[in-house]
């Protein structure tokens, strides 16, 4: 089974908003996505419960992203492809979604897996654009995926408990962050990692429309922005002896006890 | 020039760092209250293949290179030293010189083993009468029937005693001005090994004291050409002092990282310390210092790498780092006020492991006398 992951470098720590662009500033530390790691993790066992097939990584991001690749290469993903362009800067969900489509089209993979969401934008829905614009079934929130006779089985994770779904292949599966336990990179797989194929391709050679990446393909656009307010009913307890009961008669009067 | 680590190296630096923080850190005081060695975690890795670093692929080792090895080892140590020591000792001082003197054949038999990280080993040159002056070895082997006969003690050796050790290669007087390396598996008839010894600090390591009486190995078992031993150990101790001096970077970073959340979080006359110029400067003193420490090491690290001649880069560095590691533990406890000298607070366990840095792998005192050496005076 061919298996296509797509990860995303997200900055490393608290996320900051360039007020003057109005996008996350990526200038600092990056980390593979954490969903994306679970995703990645998924896609090793299963190639390696079979001992066959391929897991290959997709990545629309600047060149840093590169760093990313090579993380979830160490773990022992076996080639990347690396979108990169400048013209790609700002992309939205719509430019974002077609692109990774058209860089998915050109592997043809028979599952194709993403990590729920991204831990910087926490939009949660890529996968099923994605999905969309190849016409794949799409099964989102997998807590379990066993792949037998051809076709997937995920239980999925809802908030009143588990649906189990089955879908036929080639599918795209966004998978949950309890689904596994990623694995730290050994060092031999830091040391290989240098060696496997890594492409970096650009969105002409995808043959992506300028006028489809990056702020002209995106249809979102941001107003502005601003701190949350506060929250109008909370309440300062200052410790003078007497705070735990203060803190008691607090969630007593919001008949949270 | 060029300071930059290459991806590899920081790929090192980010897994090591992620692992000492979520497997090590949540265990590490209680392994060090219990004085119990780290069974769990070695086998953690050994499987991500920590144990057996630089040894090459082909003998079950990673294949990296000194600074992936010294980036891994400062960071286990920003955490805990005790774990970073077991991986030290064994990786530098137990499996190193079987991989550097011994033959094909001696190789082929321990390396496997050793550089999974599935048997540890030890190297054993300490003995009561002979520390600085190593030179002074008492312990002797003498060849009888085939077999080397070995009698004589040992002390301070790391990893000599864990239930997974396989062997502790020894230093001992093969003749009148004569020292060879000899390898003695655990269970020889005749070699014994103390209980644990008690400790300040690095107390999850395992420390023994070793004697021989009438110890016998195989012929085989000598290391490298007979009388080649006080070279041998010598050069054994250039490579450590890297491990050692990577220890002291970690361990005044893991003590620097510990003041500076703490100096932001305590309030005294209604601020937080850190906004005091006295607690800055020591911050800002310490900042300056690790990174001359960490350049130090990386540079041996790195002409070590390059094939280069090393000894004078590695006693400087072990020197520096020594000395630096101790004034930042003085000075982040200081920070910590009397919450530092509670054992609820990292720092103290920190404190405690500090002063072997300025002991082990040559005293400061010895490392002043090999770069005095170096310099031609």
């Amino acid at each position: 089974m061919k298996i296509a992951v797509c990860v995303k470098q997200v900055p490393e720590g608290n996320s900051r908003i360039d007020p003057g662009t109005k996008r996350l500033d990526r200038s600092g530390e990056g980390a593979l996505n954490g969903f994306d790691a679970n995703a990645v993790e998924e896609a090793l066992r299963l190639r390696d419960a079979t001992g066959e097939g391929e897991v290959v990584l997709v990545s629309l991001g600047p060149a840093k992203a590169q760093d990313v690749l090579r993380k979830a290469l160490a773990m022992g993903a076996d080639r990347a492809v690396h979108v990169s362009d400048e013209t790609a800067g700002g992309s939205d969900l719509v430019a974002t979604s077609y692109a990774l489509a058209k860089a998915l089209e050109r592997e043809g993979a028979d599952l194709i897996l993403f990590g729920q969401q991204a831990a910087d934008s926490d939009g949660a829905v890529l996968w099923a654009a994605v999905a969309d614009r190849l016409r794949l079934p799409v099964v989102s929130q997998a807590a379990e995926l066993t792949h037998a006779g051809g076709k997937l089985t995920i239980k999925r994770q809802t908030e009143f408990g588990y649906d189990v779904i089955e879908a036929p292949l080639p599918a795209v599966v966004a998978v949950s962050d309890a689904i596994n336990e990623p694995r730290y990179p050994s060092l031999k797989g830091i040391m290989g990692a240098k060696s496997k194929p890594q492409e970096t391709l650009s969105l002409a050679e995808l043959e992506i429309e300028p006028e489809r990446a990056g702020e002209p393909g995106s249809r979102t656009e941001v107003y502005a922005l601003s701190d949350p307010p506060a929250r109008a009913d909370s309440r300062k307890i200052d410790d003078d002896g007497n705070a735990a009961q203060a803190i008691l008669d607090f969630l007593a009067e919001k008949r949270l006890v | 020039m060029n300071f930059d680590l290459d991806q590899e190296h920081e790929l090192v630096r980010s897994t090591v760092r992620a692992f000492a923080e979520e497997r090590v850190a949540p265990v590490a005081e209680e392994l060090d209250r219990e004085s119990r060695f780290p069974y769990d975690l070695v086998g953690e890795l050994a499987e991500l293949g920590l144990m057996g670093m630089t040894i090459p692929e082909a003998y079950g080792g990673a294949g990296a290179d000194t600074v992936s090895y010294a980036i891994a080892i400062e960071e286990l140590t920003r955490v805990d030293s005790s774990v970073a020591i077991t991986v030290a000792a064994h990786h530098s001082l137990g499996t190193l010189p079987i991989f550097y003197f011994g033959s094909e054949e001696q190789k082929q038999r321990w390396l496997p083993e050793l550089a999974a990280g599935r048997k540890l080993s030890a190297f054993g040159l300490t003995e009561p009468g002979a520390g600085s002056d190593a030179g002074a070895t008492r312990t002797h082997a003498e060849l009888r029937d085939g077999e080397w006969v070995v009698n004589g003690s040992k002390i301070f050796i790391t990893n000599a005693g864990t239930d997974i050790t396989a062997c502790v290669t020894i230093t001992a007087r093969t003749g009148e001005d004569e020292i060879s390396n000899i390898i003695v598996p655990n269970g020889t008839p005749g070699y014994e090994i103390s209980k644990p010894m008690k400790k300040l600090g690095w107390r999850a390591s395992d420390t023994r004291e070793l004697s021989f009486k009438d110890a016998a190995v195989p012929d085989e078992n000598l290391l490298g050409p007979r009388g080649q031993g006080f070279q041998q150990f010598l050069e054994i101790l250039d490579g450590g002092r890297i491990s050692v001096a990577a220890m002291g970077v970690g361990l005044a970073q893991g003590a620097y990282d510990l003041a500076y959340g703490y100096a932001q979080e305590r309030q005294q006359f209604g601020k937080p310390i850190s906004k005091f110029q006295a607690v800055q400067f020591k911050l800002a003193d310490m900042a300056t210092e690790l990174e001359a420490g960490r350049n130090l090491v990386y540079k041996a690290a790195w002409l070590k790498d390059q094939g280069r001649d090393f000894a004078l880069a590695a006693a400087q560095a072990k020197l520096f780092t020594g000395e630096l590691s101790n004034r930042a533990v003085n000075w982040a406890l200081q920070i910590h006020g009397g919450y530092g000298y509670m054992d609820e607070y990292a720092i103290s366990r920190l404190y405690r492991d500090q002063k072997i840095l300025e002991i082990g792998e040559g005293t400061n005192e010895v490392q002043r006398m090999v770069i005095a050496r170096h310099l031609g005076v």
